[in-house]
């Protein structure tokens, strides 16, 4: 045992030699000290099965110390020299790091979530339904006469006699009120179908973000202050909003809103036509007939709806000039929008 | 719809600011889309008075002329080939420098040896006729310089508005001239018809009331109204002796203005009431009515008829027809036919104005595919209380643009007479719905400006309803038009309190978040592709009515979309190429509608990571491997119950236990790519729209682990995933880890079989273990593994 002692104290005499020794050397000391198979020191180590557990206890604490003191000092040296080398011959700090691919959520995605969330702070939760549909969600229940021109610019698809797909996320009002008594406050995410040919601003599918909010006492005032709420925190604190009338059936007052151009601050620019305003959703008071349609007491109960185009308020806030670069996924689109790097 | 800023000012007798209507139409509901100024092309032209008009010296049939147009520099010498021109008269001048219709820009120029310094022009000079007789005599004392459309009367601006659906009354000019009324607190009134003897000296032009008739004679015309679901009032009358011809300028001028072209007096007449009142009318020849008679029926089962375009059509019941004492000739509201037309010859005129009914206008005007102005307007609903009045004003300005005498009244047939709507508004509830009280005199000051008549009732008003604003039928209507009449901006905007709604977060969009968050941080990009494709698969949902073959079907799987996004890449030269979607997936389902599922696909190929500058060499390409581990991220999301099994093609199948229905699976896609491209590979899986529970701590060991290497030969039969299990049962609780980290196949392992390595982390939470223990255990995996899969330890 004191033999093996002794060893091990002669192993820790090399620690200065460590301390002064270049590269090679340095090479050579742990091949000759820790070296996984003729290492001193794992020479010592592999000897202590062979000795009774009292002497092994002792010897090998000592050992695993002392490999532990070796192994930092052999990193130290590492590092030392590394620095000495870096005065000599300096890296080019201006070469590119090391990359890694990078994910990123489309930019739809980003904005749905967005419009989501900010309704979320006051209040709004988030649900979704099917996007083929019957006639009496997408349409009547709805509040619109059969045969009736509203439904003109509602083209749809066709998928049998009274089924369709949706050509707005409306029906999922209807959804939501039979199936949820008052309050109901929820935005609606989804995708939608018109018969639209693809042309810089349309395309027969897009994306719709509706919402609904019905409870006793909701008023005209609730609704503006809502969603004047939503246009400052979605283009800005500085946004004027203002609401036009307008005709959907299933509102009544129905409004469409547009906000101040967030491009030019309201003075005019290609983006919102030099008008000044961009028209982002169209809304209203939710009309009685929808309510009772959903056996919802239009008498106690009032509320308000709106819907918007994400694609649209995308291309607003992004810049994008066509529809059609929504459904291209071109990575080198889609990338513009995953945040910085590859 | 257009309308002119002209007539409007006529109706409303002031003039009017193109920027101002819009702010107000825009107020009022009827957004304007353009403003667009007419006949700008002449805004350079001026009147020029001619001072003196000599001879030219050097030809006989120019004169030379000391004009004066107004310049500042005194009148100008003016070169002359008309033969009318007349000292003292005035005359269009277009001065040096004007672009005349037709685009050519006058220059300053010599004629025979003398300088010309403008144009006095013609009618056809200036596109206003085709008279080129002589120059346009202007009978005028304005000044010289004056604008010539000033001096014509011309200058007008066309306001192109957006009419909402439930509107019908903005599609005419009164509509639209009451809605400014109200706004800027103007009367409106109809102007004068020039030529037409003063309002009430002909009362022939007066309807006599035959309520309650279905038929009757107007002047020798028998008038049988046998279809009053389709035409529930319906008015004629006879005009004797009129001249077709062109119209005066006055009529053309109103109907050029709103984009119409002239056609004759008789039917400009009508088309100046459609515009003015929203009253479509039809005027035919009575002299080709078989009778003479006119009757309203229903059409009959495949009844042909030849419309006014040429085209033979078929029609069904439900369509109302016009008939003679013979056949059908003119589709109700929709389209009239060539036989009963108003010609040069026509000299005895029918007249009709009728209420078409609007859901049967629609449905036979989508059934033909034809489409008019008068069947846009039935389609709305047009004013059935004001129809006399707008057959009265028609055959004022008939008689007054086309001669003719009116002998008798107007015949009106109105079986089921109605009386205007009643609608009770509480003002209490006007101010529950809008949130703030609005006066009982303001509401009531609101709905008279646009022609409700108000009148209280208890507590209430009853609201009577004009016949033109069919849209108005309960008292929520009311409440709109007070909000609108007041303006939607004078009401406050201030977030109140509200109380949490019952509906929670639905759980799919929950799932759909995480599974977005694993794909972005696997490195891949969101992408949306067209959710219509090509069939994919028997049980395929196929549109009924597709716009293209391609483009026909629901999608079945995201996959096939997403390969076809890679291929677009490949044509703009990306060659790597991360993809991932999340979206609807469509298939048969037992009902009506189909079934519905939400999808996570994702593609991958190209280069596994970014080239850095000391990789030295090429990074390799994405292979199966890249695959595997993107679809097991991809299932431990979307599926966190399913387990991953190799399945059939070189892929592999996430599979639910115990029923084994695959929810998932991943290989390598073929496709047609280009030689640079790499090897492509797709994933996709259901979502399933569990919450995850939430992940519990384990506390981290404080001893010290035990490595060990196991290098060993397998078999062909053999796989990683057996020997893996063997090594975990025999190994127990003491084995931390398992994993692979090397595999060999070369000249040290016989053919046909490998040497797969394993890294073997043992360690005892609560003691350091030995190594005789751990080696005792590995002694017993390596038993296991012979006699169970006659797998042996890797010599040397
Ligand atoms: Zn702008």
């Amino acid at each position: 045992m004191r033999d093996l002692l002794a060893s091990l104290d002669g192993l820790r005499g090399r620690l200065p030699e460590i301390a002064q020794a270049d590269a090679m050397h340095l090479q050579q000391l742990r091949t000759e000290l820790l070296g996984r198979k003729a290492g001193a020191l794992t020479a010592i180590l592999k000897q202590l099965a062979t000795l009774d557990p009292e002497v092994r206890r002792t010897v090998g604490a000592a050992a695993n110390a002392l490999k532990g003191e070796l192994e930092a000092a052999l990193d130290a040296r590492v590092r030392a020299l590394a620095e000495i080398a870096g005065d000599e011959a300096a890296h080019d700090l201006t070469m590119p790091g090391r990359t890694a691919w990078r994910g990123g959520l489309h930019v739809l995605t980003q904005v749905v979530d967005e419009v989501c969330d900010i309704f979320r702070e006051v209040g709004f939760t988030r649900a979704v339904g099917p996007e083929a549909e019957t006639e009496r969600n997408n349409f009547f229940a709805l509040n619109f006469p059969v045969d009736h021109p509203a439904l003109d610019a509602q083209e749809s698809f066709y998928l049998g006699d009274d089924v369709l797909l949706r050509t707005h996320t409306s029906p999922v009002q209807i959804r939501t009120l039979e199936t949820h008594p008052p309050p109901v406050r929820v935005v609606i995410p989804g995708q939608v179908y018109r018969r639209d040919t693809f042309d810089p601003s349309h395309s027969p599918v897009f994306e719709q973000i509706e919402g609904l909010a019905v409870d006793e006492g909701i008023t005209f005032v609730d609704f503006k202050a809502t969603l004047a709420y939503f246009a400052r925190r979605f283009f800005g604190p500085r946004t004027r909003v203002r609401f036009s009338p307008s005709f959907f059936p299933f509102t009544e007052p129905s409004a469409d809103m547009a906000a101040s151009c967030s491009v030019c601050d309201g003075r005019g620019c290609p983006t919102c036509k030099q008008t000044g305003w961009l028209e982002i959703l169209g809304s209203g008071m939710v009309h009685p007939a929808v309510l009772e349609n959903c056996g919802v007491d239009a008498e106690r109960y009032t509320g308000f709806a709106f819907g918007m185009g994400a694609q649209r308020l995308a291309m607003v806030r992004h810049g994008i000039p066509d529809i059609r670069l929504f459904f291209e996924s071109d990575v080198r689109f889609l990338r513009q929008f995953a945040g910085r790097g590859r | 719809m257009i309308v002119s800023r002209r007539w409007l000012e006529e109706l409303l007798g002031q003039p009017l600011d193109p920027k101002d209507i819009e702010e107000r139409c825009h107020g009022f509901g009827a957004p304007v889309e353009a403003v667009v100024p007419l006949h700008r092309e002449l805004a350079d032209v001026v009147v020029g008075r001619v001072l003196e008009a000599g001879r030219h010296p050097n030809a006989d049939r120019l004169s030379l002329c000391r004009v004066d147009a107004g310049g500042a520099d005194g009148p100008v010498e003016v070169v002359c080939g008309a033969p009318n021109v007349t000292a003292g008269k005035a005359y269009p001048f277009a001065p040096v420098g004007t672009v005349l219709p037709g685009g050519v820009k006058l220059e300053r120029r010599k004629i025979r040896g003398v300088t010309s310094n403008g144009m006095l022009c013609s009618a056809r000079e200036l596109g206003l006729g085709q008279d080129h007789e002589g120059i346009l005599e202007l009978d005028t004392a304005a000044a010289p310089g004056t604008p010539l459309l000033e001096v014509l009367g011309m200058a007008d601006d066309q306001i192109h508005i957006e009419v909402t659906a439930n509107r019908p009354d903005l599609l005419g000019h009164k509509g639209v001239a009451r809605e400014l009324a109200a706004s800027l607190g103007a009367r409106l009134r109809l102007p004068p018809i020039p030529g037409a003897p003063p309002e009430g000296a002909t009362p022939a032009l007066h309807a006599v009331p035959t309520r309650g008739q279905d038929r009757g004679t107007v002047d020798g015309l028998e008038v049988r109204l046998e279809y009053p679901e389709g035409a529930p009032r319906y008015l004629m009358a006879v005009v004797r002796g009129v001249r077709v011809g062109p119209s005066p300028s006055w009529l053309a001028a109103r109907l050029t203005a709103v984009g119409q072209r002239s056609i004759n007096n008789i039917v400009d007449a009508t088309n100046y009431i459609l515009f003015e009142l929203n009253q479509p009318l039809h005027a035919f020849d009575l002299a080709r009515l078989r009778g003479p008679a006119v009757v309203v029926r229903d059409a009959r089962a495949a009844e042909p008829i030849v419309t006014l375009d040429g085209v033979a059509r078929t029609l069904a019941p439900g369509m109302t027809v016009i008939a003679d004492a013979e056949r059908a000739t003119i589709v109700a509201g929709v389209m009239g036919s060539a036989e009963s037309e108003v010609t040069a010859a026509t000299t005895d005129v029918v007249v009709e104005c009728a209420y078409f009914d609007p859901p049967r206008t629609r449905r036979t005007r989508r059934a033909l595919g034809l489409q008019s102005e008068s069947s846009y307007r039935f389609e709305r609903g047009i004013d059935m209380l004001a129809m006399p009045d707008a057959m009265r004003r028609a055959l004022e300005v008939i008689v007054a643009v086309a001669g003719g005498t009116v002998r008798e009244p107007p015949l009106d047939l109105w079986p089921r007479p109605q009386q205007p709507r009643t609608v009770f508004l509480r003002p209490e509830r006007v101010a529950r719905l809008l949130g703030v009280a609005v006066p009982r005199a303001d509401i009531e000051r609101l709905l008279s400006s646009v022609g409700f008549v108000v009148a209280p009732k208890d507590e209430r008003l009853a609201v009577q309803v004009p016949g033109w604003r069919p849209d108005v039928t309960r008292e929520v209507d009311l409440i709109e038009e007070v909000a609108r009449l007041r303006g939607y901006d004078s009401f406050p905007s201030e977030l109140g309190p509200y109380r949490l709604g019952t509906v929670p977060d639905a759980p799919v969009e929950r799932a759909k978040s995480r599974v977005r968050e694993t794909c972005v941080r696997a490195g891949m990009l969101e992408a949306r592709t067209m959710p219509l494709g090509p069939a994919d698969g028997p049980d395929a949902v196929a549109l009924a009515n597709p716009m293209s073959v391609e483009e026909g079907f629901l999608r079945r799987r995201l996959l096939p979309g997403l390969v076809r996004r890679v291929a677009h890449n490949w044509t703009v030269r990306n060659r790597d190429i991360r993809l991932f979607e999340i979206g609807t997936v469509f298939r048969q389902g037992p009902g009506a509608l189909p079934h519905e599922d939400i999808a996570v696909a994702g593609v991958l190929t190209g280069a596994r990571r970014p080239r850095h500058w000391t990789d030295g060499e090429e990074v390799p390409d994405m292979d199966i491997w890249d695959l595997k581990h993107h679809f097991e991220l991809a299932v431990a999301s979307a599926q966190p119950d399913a387990v991953i099994r190799p399945g059939a093609e070189e892929g592999w199948d996430a599979v639910l236990e115990p029923g084994g229905e695959v929810v998932g699976r991943a290989q390598a896609v073929r496709t047609d790519q280009p030689a640079w491209a790499a090897a492509v590979f797709g994933f996709e899986v259901r979502m399933a729209a569990t919450e995850p529970s939430p992940a519990a701590y384990r506390a981290m060991p404080t001893t010290p682990p035990v490595e060990r290497d196991l290098a060993l030969v397998l078999g062909s039969g053999a796989t990683a995933a057996a020997v893996e299990a063997v090594i975990r049962r025999v190994a127990g609780s003491l084995l931390e880890s398992v994993a692979v980290f090397d595999e060999y196949r070369g000249v040290t392992v016989p053919a046909g079989e490998r040497s797969v390595a394993w890294r073997c982390v043992f360690r005892d939470p609560g003691r350091t273990l030995r190594e005789q223990e751990v080696d005792a255990v590995l002694t017993r995996v390596v038993r296991a593994l012979k006699e169970e899969l006659d797998v042996q330890r890797r010599e040397g």
